[in-house]
């Protein structure tokens, strides 16, 4: 059997995993918020691209141009005035505060569209591949996805690392208290950061709608992927992030070419291996609870 | 410059302070002297606004900044380097004094002007801030606080735990700092380093204020301190 190609394309869908995974890893990262609802905003920013196709008669890259900064506008939103409110010693609040949205955001799509399958087209682009090296053929989108995605996580890494923004929310990461007293507001600081978050899922959303299909349920299928992704990476770790990504990826693909039934499974097993055997995952990092 | 008036602030139920006045002018310094759990750091997480008043102002430049946010003291000009240092372990030196840059405020203290006044914390400027020793976390706290150019610098406890020639070395370089015009309040167990270098004591007993003044005998102060009469 020749595994190259599976691993090839193994490695284009970790892409769009680390795109879902890059936000749920920020917020966890800076706020300590564990965001149940996260896959569910993916899909609801699916279907916003949605709305504004049928509205607009746009292409989804088009939609997404309105629909992702809509969405960070939504999460800096959310965060100032729900989010906010939840944080604190205990991590309670806040699973049973975005579980609760989770909920009301997959009724209220059911309620306003239906239990259908949707997908997102580019029309011609979304069945052309080119052909790569030793034959393997990847289709031109997922590949656009993975290139994104590297673009993406390096635009993070690298605000985090270099400016004043990246400098801050490292050190509320560490001690939000002490941010004040250099005159910071580290309210401002979580809303930004979940405003990022939101406009890296709604891109992730739109992705996976064009990649795949996407119905009112499959926001918790994408956030297990994304959790998944960000163990096996290491928490606090972007490149960790982008590396859990892929290897899970590799897994589903790897798995599929084996057993087509079980490709979701082969990923959850090799994320199963990784939480017995290195449970601080690739980046090794210890994280502060 | 800064000045209050019947500060009593609590944790919970229980008041950690009670009926604190006290003022401190543009290029003075107060301090703060009193034995643990006098509720020195209280009165200073107050003024900074870690900690709500429960009654009593606090007036800083003509301005009621009671009920003002932490950060919003800070872009007023108020500093505080806090019980412990608290800088932040994951970011380098240079990039903890940086973080002030969030303050928005310019004057005398750049990142070259601190370097300057502190030549060890250049020296360890690309370092992890956890990596420091005692000395170097405290004078990089010192220097994170200038940053900010504050007009009115909070100093909590400088000396704890550091050892007596760097403690000198620290407290060698307040002259620059009030040179700048900058006041100081600083809260200090060590009374005897907190009289060398202040203009004027405030003695805490108990949370409560139990003697105040200039040029004070040190019979006065071991009283005021420990709380006894004097025979």
């Amino acid at each position: 059997m020749n595994l190259l190609e599976p691993i090839v394309q193994g490695i284009l869908l970790g892409g769009l995993y680390a795109l879902f995974a890059a936000g749920l890893s920020l917020m966890f990262g800076v706020m300590r918020i564990v965001n149940l609802a996260y896959g569910d905003f993916a899909v609801l920013a699916a279907y916003g691209s949605l709305v504004v196709i049928n509205v607009a008669a746009v292409n989804p890259l088009v939609a997404l141009v309105v629909v992702a900064p809509l969405m960070a506008v939504l999460g800096y939103v959310l965060q100032r005035t729900v989010l906010q409110r939840t944080l604190g010693a205990s991590p309670l609040p806040s699973l049973l505060v975005t579980f609760g949205l989770s909920i009301i955001i997959q009724n209220a799509l059911l309620l306003f569209g239906s239990a259908d399958q949707q997908r997102l087209s580019l029309g011609a682009i979304d069945t052309a591949s080119v052909e790569l090296p030793f034959g393997v053929r990847v289709g031109v989108f997922p590949l656009g996805v993975f290139v994104l995605a590297v673009i993406l996580l390096g635009i993070l890494s690298w605000i985090t690392a270099r400016t004043q923004y990246g400098r801050l929310v490292r050190a509320v990461s560490d001690d939000p208290d002490t941010v004040t007293l250099q005159g910071a507001n580290p309210k401002i600081i979580y809303g930004v950061a979940t405003a990022i978050a939101f406009g890296l899922v709604a891109i992730a959303g739109v992705a996976a709608g064009i990649q795949t299909s996407f119905s009112p349920s499959s926001g918790s299928m994408l956030l297990i992927f994304a959790f998944e992704a960000v163990i096996i990476g290491g928490l606090g770790s972007l490149w960790g992030t982008l590396g859990g990504a892929v290897i899970l990826g590799v897994a589903q693909t790897v798995g599929a070419a084996f057993a087509p039934a079980q490709q979701i499974l082969a990923g959850h097993i090799v994320f199963l291996l990784f939480l017995a055997f290195l449970p601080n995952g690739l980046s090794r990092r210890k994280v502060r609870a | 410059m800064l000045n209050v008036s019947g500060l009593t602030a609590a944790y919970g139920q229980v008041t950690a302070i009670r009926d604190i006045s006290l003022a401190v002018d543009a290029g003075g310094i107060l301090a703060v002297i009193g034995a643990n759990g006098a509720g020195k750091s209280t009165l200073l997480k107050t003024i900074a606004g870690l900690l709500p008043a429960t009654s009593g102002t606090i007036f800083f430049d003509g301005d009621d900044i009671t009920r003002r946010s932490a950060f919003d003291r800070v872009r007023r000009g108020i500093a505080l380097v806090p019980e412990g240092r608290r800088l932040f372990p994951s970011l380098t030196v240079q990039e903890n004094l940086q973080t002030a840059f969030a303050s928005k405020r310019k004057g005398a203290w750049t990142l070259d002007a601190v370097y300057d006044l502190f030549p060890l914390v250049a020296e360890r400027r690309h370092r992890r801030a956890g990596n420091l020793s005692g000395g170097e976390q405290q004078a990089t706290a010192i220097a994170r606080a200038l940053v900010t150019n504050p007009k009115l610098l909070l100093l909590d406890e400088v000396s704890l735990g550091l050892a007596p020639a760097i403690i000198a070395d620290l407290y060698a370089r307040l002259p620059d700092i009030l040179a700048q015009g900058t006041g100081i309040l600083l809260v200090e167990q060590d009374v005897s380093q907190a009289m060398k270098v202040a203009d004027s004591v405030h003695c805490l007993l108990q949370g409560a204020t139990s003697l105040t003044g200039k040029n004070l005998t040190m019979a006065d102060i071991s009283g005021a301190y420990f709380g006894v009469d004097k025979k």
